[in-house]
């Protein structure tokens, strides 16, 4: 934790803060020493957060005029979106603001994977991160539902249906998820109840994902450890927190940018059109975000495999700090992990698209291997490059990449050119 | 800043290709034409905004509800703006059903302003009884309902035509280029002059097909020039607030080293480099 203590000033704040630390945590908040060199992937914590209070603010507005019923649910958004002041802006904020969360979250842990964020002693924070990516999904699939449209119908029936694999017990599973026989006006109340209650989980997780990370401190691009306190290290006020506000409001203007002039482009129309339980959608798709994981589903052959590897995608998340044996953190000094690194980008890129795509032909084969090719990176590729990768050297602290950099060149000139006058010539 | 704001750009372009890779499939080049309500400034033209609604009206409502819409929204900003009188008289052309009254009875009174526009038909059974199995659906947000909106209905409104040599059509079945399938249950619903424009516009199935396409959009999307308004003041608010936090930001980050390091050390550095650059043999430098 932070190693310069708060000492009270005045009597009153000495006898609060030994009663409850509040201000000692501010202080300690203030002050957290953060590496000088972190770059703005780091700026999506700050974005995520802001992301999940944006959802909890409009999500508790929106829901004083929805009603979550299967006869008025439709109709209610309609109330909102035509007559509740400023209604559609809420709206179409909490619907943006999910696939915003969405992007902000893959590009949060993106950066983990290139940086080795998971490393030791950092694995608490990733897998409670991986906990909260989970919950994500499933507070915004159930989000989905609410809407009560063609969508929000089937997607549910096609995704608790998924249930309905587990041997023996999964026909129960279903019947109990669904409070009926079919998805109706029990599974929609129940939804509508979880998907209020579960981002305050996710509040709360996030709590135990700073304080966590409050613990060793951040990683770095460098992926060395830093002399905290050091001229490594830089209070987290007002430094980090500047750069974070500059990212956060490029990131709201690309935000509202889609919530103003594209509000729908990230939705499908066809939850526009009210649920009906006897028309099926020619194709139904999930939201963007849970595609990748969609295709891993329809890949493979079985309904039973397809719901195991679907979820093992994202448990293999969980024991990735033990999987990757490399010792080295940043992929900046792995240069074979790197290009693997990118390859898995591109793979889960393309298991999105393929997501969208009806499960035949071409489409089917491409999912087939970019599913293979996702387990291999982790179960395979990680712990085979852990040993057998040769791994550029280390620098000494944080500082010394300066150094090397293409700006050394310049800085080099003008040094030498203060050195010897304007004649630079006799250098050269 | 440029550089990730570049790249967040790419990201976003490249997951949105995932999800609108669905959606293009069924993407037809569909007829285009210039709407006053598209971009970052669009606005509709009350006009024809107002010559939709009477097709609507005379044409669609038949069979075709909009259910979420009210009379009063025909007298609000953005929309058609017709006069609150006007707006009234539209409404009391209908009648809704209202009560108990106080002796217990349910009665038929002439529509308000406030009352949701009257359905054809009292349900979805009874409307696809009496349309030949077919739902005509409700056209409150038929716009963002269908992928390609406004082109799309505009395209549909078009683009009837004589089935093509051996294409099978079933009774009460039409050919239509623009519908999923090519089939569709709605014969041609628009002919030269079927409406009588009281504003002297030519009644052209073209014309027509535009207002009451422009109609349907403001339908599913009332507050659509609110929206842009908006959208625009806030981008440009907080462009300008972007620019004052990373000027301010990078104020605040060059206080930090800014204390120099002692010269001798710099030099120490240089001559360092130095040494690396010329070889062993760092006479020549000097």
């Amino acid at each position: 934790m932070s190693e310069n203590k708060y000492i009270p000033k005045t009597k009153l704040a000495k006898w609060f803060d030994s009663r409850l630390p509040l201000l000692s945590l501010s202080h300690h908040l203030k002050e957290y020493p953060t590496p000088k060199n972190l770059n703005y992937w780091w700026t999506f914590g700050g974005i995520l957060t802001f992301c999940l209070i944006t959802q909890i603010v409009t999500g508790v507005i929106l829901g004083m005029h929805y009603v979550a019923h299967t006869d008025h649910a439709f109709e209610s958004i309609e109330h909102i979106m035509r007559d509740v002041n400023y209604g559609w802006l809420l709206r179409y904020v909490h619907a943006n603001g999910a696939s915003m969360f969405f992007l902000a979250v893959y590009i949060h842990i993106f950066r983990g994977l290139f940086y080795g964020s998971y490393k030791a002693p950092r694995e608490v924070i990733w897998i409670i991160g991986v906990i909260i990516y989970l919950l994500m999904m499933a507070t915004a699939f159930m989000g989905y539902v609410l809407p009560w449209g063609q969508m929000s119908f089937w997607g549910a029936t096609v995704i608790t249906n998924l249930f309905s694999a587990i041997p023996f017990i999964g026909e129960g599973i279903t019947t109990w998820l669904w409070g009926g026989y079919s998805v109706d006006n029990p599974t929609l109340t129940r939804f509508y109840a979880l998907h209020y209650l579960l981002p305050f989980l996710i509040f709360g997780l996030i709590v135990l994902h700073i304080w966590a990370l409050h613990v060793p401190g951040n990683n770095n691009p460098i992926g060395i450890d830093v002399k905290k306190n050091s001229n490594e290290t830089m209070p987290f006020h007002p430094y980090m927190v500047m750069k974070d506000i500059t990212a956060l409001l490029v990131f709201v203007i690309i935000f509202l940018w889609f919530v103003f002039f594209a509000p729908n482009a990230l939705g499908h129309p066809d939850n526009y059109i009210e649920a009906n339980p006897l028309v099926t959608p020619a194709h139904i798709v999930p939201e963007w975000y849970l595609l990748p994981f969609y295709a891993i589903l329809r890949a493979i052959p079985s309904k039973l495999g397809g719901v195991i590897f679907m979820f093992a995608a994202i448990f293999v998340l969980m024991l990735l700090p033990w999987l990757d044996t490399s010792k080295v953190r940043s992929s900046v000094f792995r240069p074979i992990y790197r290009k693997f690194f990118w390859v898995l980008v591109i793979t889960v890129i393309l298991l999105g698209y393929l997501g969208a795509k009806p499960p035949e032909g071409i489409y089917l084969i491409l999912a087939r291997i970019a599913t293979a090719y996702y387990f291999i990176h982790f179960l395979i590729l990680l712990p085979l490059l852990g040993r057998y990768e040769k791994t550029d050297p280390l620098p000494m602290s944080i500082s010394d990449p300066v150094l090397n950099k293409s700006g050394l060149m310049d800085k080099f000139k003008k040094a030498a050119t203060n050195y010897e006058g304007d004649n630079v010539g006799s250098f050269k | 800043m440029l550089v990730l704001l570049n790249r967040l750009l790419f990201i976003i372009f490249i997951s949105t290709i995932s999800f609108s890779a669905f959606s293009e499939e069924l993407n037809k080049n569909y007829l285009k034409t210039n709407w006053s309500f598209k971009g970052i400034f669009g606005t509709f033209d009350r006009a024809s905004l107002q010559r939709g609604y009477q097709v609507y009206q005379e044409v669609c409502a038949g069979c075709h509800s909009a259910q979420h819409l009210s009379y009063r929204n025909l007298s609000e900003n953005g929309g058609p703006e017709f006069s609150i009188e006007e707006a009234k008289a539209i409404a009391a052309q209908f009648e809704v059903e209202d009560g108990p009254n106080s002796d217990g009875e349910m009665f038929m009174r002439p529509a308000r302003l406030s009352d949701k526009f009257v359905k054809p038909y009292p349900n979805v059974e009874a409307s696809t009884a009496a349309n030949g199995g077919a739902y005509p659906p409700d056209m409150s947000v038929l716009a963002k309902a269908r992928a390609g909106g406004a082109d799309y209905i505009y395209s549909l409104l078009m683009g009837y035509e004589e089935p093509p040599a051996g294409f099978e059509l079933d009774d009460g079945v039409y050919y239509n280029k623009y519908m999923p399938g090519n089939k569709i249950k709605m014969s041609a619903p628009l002919l030269e002059g079927l409406v009588d424009y009281s504003d002297g516009t030519q009644a052209s199935v073209d014309q027509m097909s535009k207002d009451v396409t422009a109609f349907l959009v403001w339908a599913s999307e009332p507050h659509l020039e609110a929206q842009h308004r908006m959208g625009f003041k806030v981008i440009i608010y907080l462009i300008i607030l972007l620019t004052l936090v990373y000027m301010s930001k990078q104020k605040v980050w060059s206080r930090f080293g800014a204390k120099k390091e002692p010269e001798e050390e710099t030099f120490d550095k240089v001559e360092k480099v130095v040494t690396e650059y010329e070889g062993e043999d760092p006479k020549t430098f000097k």
